[in-house]
């Protein structure tokens, strides 16, 4: 995961930086910066990472397309750019071919369950799909009556989408399907269900999440040394020193169970629970880092953090709303306890000393 | 980036699942004889000198030293893997844990040959217990204002002084102490201190113990008195020890024993709660799971730098800060849930005893080995802003 070691990182890092600086952004209201950060992207091959090149996409590893997400939330990338990976990535499992364009994956919640019919076509509503409104296609997973697993890609323009945004003003919509004949449907391959969809968001999300919290350290940290206050640089308080010594834990934190899961899934060779708790405590650790963190880099900022103008929303608004995407901590908080109960005490610690 | 951060995703290699399995296997056999009882972390009786031995034996002391010591040449991780068994199944490693810690490493590094053949193949063995002399009264977590004074005489010094809050002193071998040989210049307030080896339960030395609030007798007051130090038990620099004991501290700082102090408080509400959960235990202690399996990669990560030979001083005491506050709240949200136990579970009594015991260790937690405060500034000055 280092990023040294990752050309598709590097690349990814150099596009954000020449166009998504957060400055530039924060100042555009109408959003002209989106077509041309989607058109470097997608020329680098970037929102098909995890397809292979043979379906139309870079073939990147899962590793590399991982390292790609932490860069992104670094940036705080609002573009569904982690969406149309996760797209291609489900499509792949089901070796259907990416098309071009924006994607988002449906459903998004672990609450909403789309149904494939008997006629072949798919019904259902599903909540918070970010990004909808922005898809030309749905990476849709849906299960049909017998419990069979489908995997199915589907022109947006069929789907009713009711327009919503989220904590950081980003598309979060819900999607109806009505009958709507997919462009392609198959089974999903044996194994893969809705949970695994989610815990792959929940990870992207994760990775998303730590790396906003390093920019609100590093963002944090380089204020603190700017703003005087009392005649001296702020960074030089104590009280603002421990504030931005807990920013740092609860970064480190993130970012060290971001990256855990996202090593694990990358590494795995079946979905057991050590996956399963690799995953969700990312999700779960990741969120109240996001509540903590954001909290310690508004302090430090003041009211000028407070503004529009500022960009210290950009990271904190998104770190607060990527945990309620795929599940919130609380959702798989119990998911896990239930787990952990169901597997009894003396398991507890062989499972958190497994890796 | 001001702050970068690393905490890489290491895995413990395949050696330490092989070695896991026999502590584990130890440990099971060592219960099952009535050695100690993993389900009361409040013996009275936490001194036990034969399971020290049988630890030692076992090759598990001295992990990672020079084989010409005593020591065995493995890695790292595989000590962290026989830390944390030791720890999870709070088994009795009071008399040996600061030696393999601590003690032994910073010997390998400022000790005369002489005494590392003497001292660490039997620490190893499991047969010496150490201590550790930092604190006085009035400084604390303020190393450099030590006042004990160590007086040059003919083949050694005499130590006159007091030191506070010493950990195991009442049954130490030997305690490595900090003592000021000359006075700070205005220039370095840390100037003056010097490092020294002192063999325990000799003349010129009182132990005095002092009890805690858990019942428990840990830590003493040590008096020295006219006490004698031979030159050859200098370690390192006359005067420089603050760099030395300031790494000897980055030993202590991210261990699994940093996070996982009161973790039996959470087995047992798994097993108070049962197989079923409701939705409110289920979501609490799955809150907790995810923190603890966050904080253990975070130290695994920090044993793979230590291991690769880095000095990671910002992220081992990001590692202790939070792992310490977070081994003190746990006994507080454990009680949280246990509110809603049933009255009939098996293990009931189990539980509320190990909370008031982990409730009333909870407030040291932040204090031994640098208190939060320090930390927090050590952390802050890694960031650039001090």
């Amino acid at each position: 995961m280092a990023e040294s070691e990752n050309i598709v990182a590097e690349t990814a890092e150099k596009i954000f930086a020449d166009l998504a600086d957060a400055q530039t952004i924060n100042r555009d209201n109408k959003g002209e910066w989106k077509a041309p950060l989607w058109q470097a992207l997608t020329d680098a091959g970037l929102p098909l990472s995890w397809v292979d090149e043979d379906c139309g996409g870079s073939g990147a590893s899962l590793a590399e397309g991982f390292s790609v997400l932490s860069a992104a939330g670094r940036f705080a990338i609002a573009v569904p750019l982690a969406e149309t990976m996760l797209a291609g990535w489900l499509l792949a499992q089901a070796k259907i071919t990416s098309p071009d364009g924006e994607m988002t994956v449906v459903p998004a919640s672990p609450k909403d369950r789309m149904t494939v019919n008997a006629d072949g076509s798919l019904s259902g509503k599903a909540r918070s799909v970010p990004f909808a409104k922005a898809a030309k296609h749905f990476a849709v997973l849906a299960s049909d009556a017998k419990g069979g697993v489908s995997i199915a890609l589907v022109d947006a323009t069929k789907g009713r989408i009711e327009t919503g945004l989220n904590l950081g003003g980003d598309n979060s919509d819900t999607v109806t399907l009505d009958k709507v004949q997919p462009v392609t449907i198959k089974p999903a391959p044996k194994g893969f269900d809705q949970t695994r969809l989610m815990l792959m968001g929940g990870v992207a999300r994760s990775l998303q999440i730590a790396g906003a919290l390093e920019s609100m350290l590093e963002i944090s940290v380089r204020y603190s040394n700017e703003r005087i206050a009392f005649e001296k640089k702020i960074s030089k308080f104590q009280a603002v020193q421990h504030n931005l010594a807990r920013l740092a834990g609860e970064s480190a934190a993130a970012l060290a169970a971001a990256t855990s899961a996202a090593d694990a899934i990358a590494n795995a060779t079946s979905f057991n629970d050590e996956v399963f708790l690799e995953a969700v405590a990312a999700k779960i650790r990741c969120a109240e880092a996001a509540e903590k963190g954001g909290a310690i880099a508004h302090q430090v900022h003041g009211a000028i953090g407070f503004t529009n103008e500022h960009i210290l929303h950009r990271y904190s608004l998104r770190a607060l709303a990527w945990r309620d995407d795929f599940g919130s901590e609380s959702y798989w908080a119990v998911e896990l306890g239930k787990l952990v109960c169901n597997r009894g005490a003396d398991e507890l610690w062989p499972l958190v000393a497994s890796r | 980036m001001t702050a970068a951060l690393r905490f890489d995703p290491i895995r413990l290699p395949s050696e330490c699942e092989q070695l896991r399995k026999e502590v584990r296997a130890f440990l099971a056999e060592e219960i099952a004889a009535g050695t100690f009882d993993p389900h009361k972390p409040n013996r009275e009786d936490t001194d036990v000198p034969e399971f020290s031995r049988k630890v030692g034996a076992r090759g598990w002391l001295g992990m990672t030293w020079p084989k010409k010591y005593g020591g065995h040449e493995r890695s790292f991780l595989e000590r962290y893997v026989v830390t944390e068994e030791m720890r999870v199944a709070n088994a009795p490693t009071r008399r040996f844990f600061v030696a393999d810690r601590q003690s032994g490493p910073v010997l390998l590094k400022y000790a005369p040959e002489n005494i590392k053949m003497d001292i660490l193949p039997r620490i190893c063995r499991g047969e010496v217990c150490f201590a550790i002399g930092m604190s006085e009264p009035n400084s604390g977590s303020d190393l450099f204002a030590a006042k004990t004074r160590a007086t040059k005489t003919d083949g050694g010094y005499l130590i006159n002084g007091t030191k506070i809050w010493t950990s195991s002193a009442h049954i130490a071998d030997y305690m490595i102490a900090i003592f000021r040989t000359s006075p700070p210049t205005k220039e370095n307030r840390r100037h003056g201190l010097t490092q020294f080896l002192v063999k325990m339960k000799q003349p010129g030395i009182q132990v005095n113990p002092i009890g805690q609030i858990t019942g428990q007798y840990e830590f003493n007051e040590v008096v020295f008195t006219d006490f004698f130090v031979p030159d050859d038990h200098v370690l390192g620099e006359i005067d420089g020890a603050w760099k030395q004991a300031t790494s000897e501290l980055a030993y202590e700082r991210s261990g699994p024993e940093r996070f996982l102090e009161t973790y039996y408080v959470l087995t047992e509400l798994v097993r108070a709660v049962g197989t079923n959960p409701d939705t409110r235990s289920a979501e609490g202690i799955g809150r907790l799971v995810a923190q603890v399996h966050t904080m253990r990669r975070m130290s695994v990560s920090v044993a793979g730098m230590l291991q690769a030979g880095k000095e990671p001083v910002v992220e081992a005491s990001i590692v202790k800060d939070i792992g310490t506050v977070w081994e003190q709240q746990l006994p507080h949200r454990v009680r949280d849930l246990a509110a809603f136990v049933e009255e009939t579970a098996t293990n009931r009594e189990t539980l509320e005893k190990q909370l008031d015991f982990a409730i009333k260790t909870a407030p040291k937690l932040t204090i031994q080995g640098g208190t939060t405060e320090v930390l927090r500034g050590i952390i802050a000055r890694g960031l650039g802003l001090r």
